[in-house]
This record gives structure tokens, sequence and C-alpha cells, in this order.
């Protein structure tokens, strides 16, 4: 995410950072650098020329040359002023305090509508301990009623339709009446993806809303929306008046210019992010975080607020005293694969940490989720006995682990191996030793980059 | 959104004009390098004189320039081999399905030719319901799997249902995916690998969706694609909004994939071949 973005910058301002103090020609460069890397992030042109305007003035400003180190505070600046421009800190839906809380969901086809009202009423479900129904009104595109019928049904939550012969405004009041006698805490409306230049459609939706009175109106954005994201938002906010908007497909490379755009012109915050193909895969948006990330400074914040999320405190204690007594088995080590992986993909995860969108050789890093299954298989191939006291595995229990994993006997060998290896580096870490880098090659079964030369 | 780059927008050139005419192509998601190496180009021209300073031919010469951009390595849809296999391909949205049900009613109501449609998009929920209302507008037939089931066994199916009827054409749906999810690009690339198994030389055309809307994260949706499926052209999708699509001349300039055809509304009738100089027009439209 943004990950070309943040390397920009880096680059730019490692050289600004280096020399020590600004010139007005170092500060023009930098300018430059970055109007040119906001438009390749498909920052609206406009607010581009507007955000380099302050951000000079403020560079320029004697706070920076009067500081020891004016690369740190153009870094600071930029940082300020791109949490400044994505909203500050992340906003709430407004729910309701009586009766059902009505979210309407609109915005341009194939923008993720259906996909993140599942979402949503997942992550309300998990984190709200709401009782969420979904209104089916995207009568037009074909299927898109069972699509969300099948989604809905996987994230727990009621689904109202009335099949596509039904006008979606009759179809929504319907279901807010439906919502309201079933008593459940929120009505999610999913609306058909609709041009914001086509005027029935959009006209409809100002009917729907006007029917339903929804607390929230989200608006679905692509984050690989060009320039037009700023016309898109316009037109939705005149005919539905959203109060936030929901950013989809940010887990693929697009560097998402457009949250910036989109605030920028409407004032109207990004609440949610929508990061992968699984229901899980949705989380708040978190603006002063997401500016820190484009700066290359990581998002640590939400991963440890995700593995807080995901791994049970009692547990962790339990783990760390496995550890110091060097008990740790297979058992356990299936235990945390799964508690890491609930997290999401592991790609995702690393993207979080700081310093992984300057680190090359990671950039790409596909982490083989496949080869992660495979080791959980042949775990679960094993018996209590073989998991606790690995050991044990030999011959005939190898060929059996292997046979009821769908592997063969040296992925179980290997698995072993890795496992004592770890074992190993574990006592070591327990034993307040850091490991070298040859251990951990060895345990991730990765060859250790030879050292560069110097000429 | 930006002003109209009509023939008078040229009548008096200085530095403000070239930077208004980034700005409208920057605008209309043409991408900065792109963006500059047409604009120097013209610019380049004009000063020396290869070009009359003057509104009409300025901007004459602007269309020429970038139609020829855009019309990097074009070639018409190949339907020659029997049957002739199509494989549709692109990021999550973007209008995979809805195109090829398009495409199936015009080979199959306008030429007369049988059609099968594979739904290899075994993976969103209801893509094959999607898929099967389209080949009932179409009067295709649909092969399908089961939901979760192998892509590439769904192509198989598909082809071999094709010959065995002696269709004239299959058109295989994919699932939408990022391009940054490499094990999906990967079963991309192994559906294609299946294709070509079962007819070799096929898929004789890979399609790539694009949204209109897409902004510079097209580039390498288009060149990752590539480089999985061997893509032969583009199909832009939604031109019938306010965005204009440019991110499609910087695919043609910096990869030379061209543009095949354009979606320009939800109805049967709105795919049309894709036109170099009326796109150049368009492009320069308020």
């Amino acid at each position: 995410m943004f990950d070309q973005l943040s390397d920009r910058l880096q680059a730019t301002l490692s050289e600004v950072r280096s020399r020590g103090k600004l010139s007005e020609a170092d500060v023009d460069a930098a300018m430059r650098e970055i109007r040119l890397a906001l438009l390749e992030a498909d920052v609206n042109f406009k607010v581009v020329k507007a955000f380099t305007k302050t951000l000079k003035e403020r560079c320029l400003g004697a706070e920076v040359l009067e500081s020891l180190d004016p690369g740190q505070q153009v870094v600071k600046i930029v940082n300020e002023e791109l949490t400044g421009l994505m909203g500050g800190t992340g906003s709430e839906l407004a729910m309701s305090t009586s009766g059902p809380t009505v979210i309407l969901m609109a915005g341009l086809q194939g923008s993720g509508k259906t996909t993140a009202c599942a979402k949503l009423a997942r992550f309300l479900r998990e984190n709200g301990k709401k009782d969420v129904a979904l209104a089916a009104c995207d009568v037009y595109r074909p299927a898109a009623v069972d699509q969300l019928a099948t989604v809905g049904k996987r994230a727990g939550a009621h689904v109202y339709e009335q099949g596509t012969d039904a006008d979606p405004v009759e179809i929504a009041g319907w279901a807010l009446d439906r919502a309201r006698e079933e008593r459940r805490d929120v009505l999610i409306v999913d609306t058909a993806g609709r041009l914001h230049v086509d005027q029935d459609l959009m006209e409809e939706l100002t009917r729907i809303r006007k029917r339903v009175k929804p607390h929230d109106v989200l608006l679905v954005v692509d984050a690989m929306t060009g320039q037009d994201a700023v016309g898109v938002a316009e037109s939705f906010a005149e005919a539905a008046e959203f109060d936030g908007v929901v950013m989809t497909k940010l887990d693929g490379d697009a560097r998402g210019g457009a949250a910036l755009s989109v605030k920028a012109v409407t004032g109207k915050s990004i609440l949610f992010a929508s990061t992968g193909e699984k229901l899980e895969a949705f989380d708040r948006f978190h603006p002063d975080r997401m500016a820190s990330r484009i700066l290359g400074m990581g998002d640590v914040l939400s991963l440890i607020e995700k593995a807080e999320q995901q791994i049970d405190g009692e547990a962790a204690q339990d783990l760390e005293q496995k550890l110091r007594r060097n008990q740790f088995t297979l058992e356990d080590f299936l235990q945390q694969l799964k508690q890491v992986r609930k997290m999401g993909p592991l790609s995702g995860i690393l993207g979080m940490l700081p310093g992984m969108g300057a680190m090359k050789q990671l950039k790409n890093a596909d982490v083989d989720e496949a080869e992660l299954d495979r080791v959980e298989a042949i775990i679960l191939s094993m018996t209590p006995e073989e998991r606790a006291n690995p050991g044990l595995i030999k011959g005939s229990r190898r060929k059996r682990i292997a046979n009821g994993s769908g592997t063969r006997p040296q992925n179980v060998n290997q698995l072993i191996k890795q496992f004592d290896q770890m074992r190993k580096l574990m006592r070591h870490m327990a034993s307040g030793k850091t490991p070298d880098a040859q251990q951990i090659a060895q345990m991730t079964g990765a060859a250790p980059r030879p050292r560069v030369r110097r000429r | 959104m930006a002003e109209e780059i009509s023939a008078s927008f040229f009548d008096r050139i200085d530095e403000e004009t070239w930077e208004q005419l980034e700005e409208a192509l920057i605008l209309a998601d043409a991408g900065a390098p792109t963006t500059a190496k047409v604009v120097e180009r013209l610019e380049h021209e004009v000063e020396g004189g290869a070009v009359p300073a003057d509104g009409e031919a300025v901007r004459a010469r602007l269309i020429e320039i970038l139609a020829e951009v855009a019309s990097a390595g074009r070639a018409p849809i190949d339907l020659s081999a029997e049957p002739a296999v199509l494989l549709m391909v692109g990021v999550n949205g973007t209008g995979k399905t809805t195109t090829i049900g398009k495409i199936a009613w015009h080979l199959s109501r306008e030429f007369g030719l049988s059609v099968v449609l594979g739904a290899a998009d075994t993976y969103r929920a209801a893509a094959a319901e999607q898929l099967a209302e389209w080949a009932e507008r179409a009067g295709a037939e649909l092969v399908r799997g089961q939901e979760g089931s192998d892509p590439g066994a769904v192509a198989f199916d598909a082809i071999e249902a094709a010959r065995a009827r002696g269709a004239d054409v299959v058109i295989v749906d994919t699932a939408g995916r990022l391009h940054t999810q490499g094990n999906l690009m990967d079963e991309l690339t192994k559906v294609r690998r299946v294709i070509d198994k079962q007819l070799p030389g096929a898929p004789h055309e890979t399609l790539l969706s694009i949204d209109a809307t897409t902004g510079q994260n097209g580039l390498r949706q288009a060149k990752i694609f590539a480089d999985a499926v061997e893509v032969d052209g583009v199909v832009l999708t939604k031109l019938d909004g306010t965005a204009k699509g440019g991110i499609v001349l910087a695919i043609a300039d910096e990869l030379g994939i061209p543009v095949k055809l354009i979606g320009v509304g939800e109805t049967l009738e709105d795919l049309r071949p894709f036109d170099p100089t009326d796109f150049a027009n368009a492009l320069l439209a308020e």
C-alpha cells in the first residue's frame, strides 16, 4: 500500500538530509519530486498543486532553516501536512440511539460495494456485537442479489431480498420495516453501482436515502481510481450526501492517492479500508498512521492493534513460559502459526513493518501461503505424542504423516529439521543471547546473502 | 473537470499553453511520463516550425500524435481459429463478465457465430449465475463448474464442449484478481497453459479489462497481467462516465499493448471497437 510513493519521498528527502541545510533550490527539487510522486500516486492535480504550495511555504519558513536537521524537519512537515490532508485522526460511524442504525452504501460499478457490505456486517458483528441485516437493493446487475445473499450469509448477517422485480426504493423501505420488526441493530443497504453522471440512477439513490433516512451514507471508492475520483466524489456528495468513505482494494499496489483527493475536495473522512479477498480483510482506516506509512515510517500501531485483537493475552504468557523452559512443541508451533495467520496474509503484515517499503528483496516478497498450508497439514497428521516429541518420528511414522497430509516424507523431515533449529534458536534467545544471521537463515530455510565487498 | 483543449486554445502559444495542456492530459490519467513525452514532442515540432503556429494545425497535430501513441501494436481481434478461444482477465470489478456478455451477444446475434462461454470464475459468489444470464441473453451455451472448483478444468471443459459441437468461439471468463496476488496470478498462468494444452495455439486472444476510472495503477496491472498471460489487447470499460481512460495511452506507450474494444454503457450495444482518433478527441474534450 502506497509503497512506491514512500520510496520516492524517502529518496528525495534522503538527499536533502545528507546536505544538512536547505536552500530554496533544495526545496524546489524536493517539491518537484513530491509533486511527481503524488501525481503518480493519482492524487488529483489540483490537490497536488495546493498541497505542494503549502508545503513549500512551510519548508522555507524559519523553523526549518534554523533547525539543526532540516531534512528531518521536511519529513515532519510532509507527514503533518499529509495527515492533515487525509483527515487527522480516525472518524466513527454514527449509531442510532433507538431502532436500527441504517447504513446506506453507494458507489460506482465495480468499486466493491457488495463485498464491502458483507465485510462491514462482519466487522460490526465482531467488533460491536451487532445483529446486522443486509438489504439487497441492486436489482440491475445480474446475480447481484445472489452474491449478496451468499456473502451476507457467510458474514453471519440476515439478508433481506425481494428478487430483482421490485423497485429498489420499495425494497429499501420494506427492509427497514422488517429490520425494525425483527429488532436488528444495524441495517446495511446495498445499492446498484451507478455512474455519477447517470441522472435517473442518481435520483433513485436520493429517493432511497429519503426513504430510509440513513444514519450513515458511505461512498465506496476503489483505491485504484485516478484523477476522476474528485468528480465522482463531488457528484455523490450531492446526490447521496455521504458521510464517509470506504476505500477498497487497498491490498493491491495502488498508491491510493484517491483517498487524499476525496478527502481534500469533500472534507469527508475515510472510515474503513478493505484489504483483501477474505471477509476479515476489512478494518478502520487510520489517516494519521497512513501518512506515516506514506513516508515509510511503517504502520506499526495498526500491526500492534491487530496482534492484540488476534492473540489472547493468556495464551501469550503460557507460551512465554514454555519458551523459557524449552518445552515448546510442534503443537504450540501449530497454534502460533494459526494465530499469526488469523491476522491476515503474511505479505500484508510485512507491509506494515517500518522500512519494509525500502527493502528491495522484500518488495515483492510473496509469502507462500500454500507452503504454510502444507506445514499445518503435516502437523495435523501427527499424533499428540509425535507433536510433543518429534524425535519419535522415524520411517513408518514419517510415511504415515506424509500420506495423511498429502506431502512427501522429505517434506516431513524438512519440517522437523527446521523446527529443531527454531527450538535451538529460541533457547538461545531465552538465555539472553541474540541469534546470528546464519541461524535465522537456517531456520527460515534461506541461504544467507553474501556480503558485498567494497572496492 | 479540465478545460476543453480547442483549436483556439492554441491561438496564442506560450509557456502557460504547454502547462495547461499537460494539466489536461494528467487530469485524463495519461500519467506524467507519457504526458511529458507528448507535450515535448508537440512543443518541439511547433517551435521548430514543422507545424505551423496556427490553432487548427496545432490541435490537429496533437490529435495525430495522441492517436499514434494510442495505436501502438494494433491488430484486429483474431477469430480465424476453429474454435477461436478468447480469454478474459483483469482486476476485480473492472467489468470482465459484462464485457464477455456483450462480446457474446455481438458475435452471436450480429455475426451469427455459435458461442460457448466458460465460467472459470469459480471464486466470486454468484459469478457463474451472472454469466448464465448473459449467456441466455446472447443465446450462447454456458459451461460451468462447482463454486470453488478448478478454473483450469472449467476452461478445459468449455473448449472440449465447443469442439464437440463445432462451435465457432469460446470465451473464458476468469475471476477478478489483484495483480499483486502472486498465487492467483500463477493460477491464471496455469489456466492459460491448460487452454493451450487442450487446443494448441489457444487462447488466440487474451483481453485485459481496464476500468476507465483507473489511475496510474493501470500500468502496473497491464504489465503484470501481460507477464502472466501474454495480453493481446485491452478492453477499456466504463467510458460512459467522466473518466477519460487516459491510462491506456500510457499502457500503449510504455508496454505496446493496444486497446481493442471500449465499453460505453450497460446495454448490449454499448461495446465498440476502439478508434484512436475518436479517443484522442475525447481526451481533449471538456
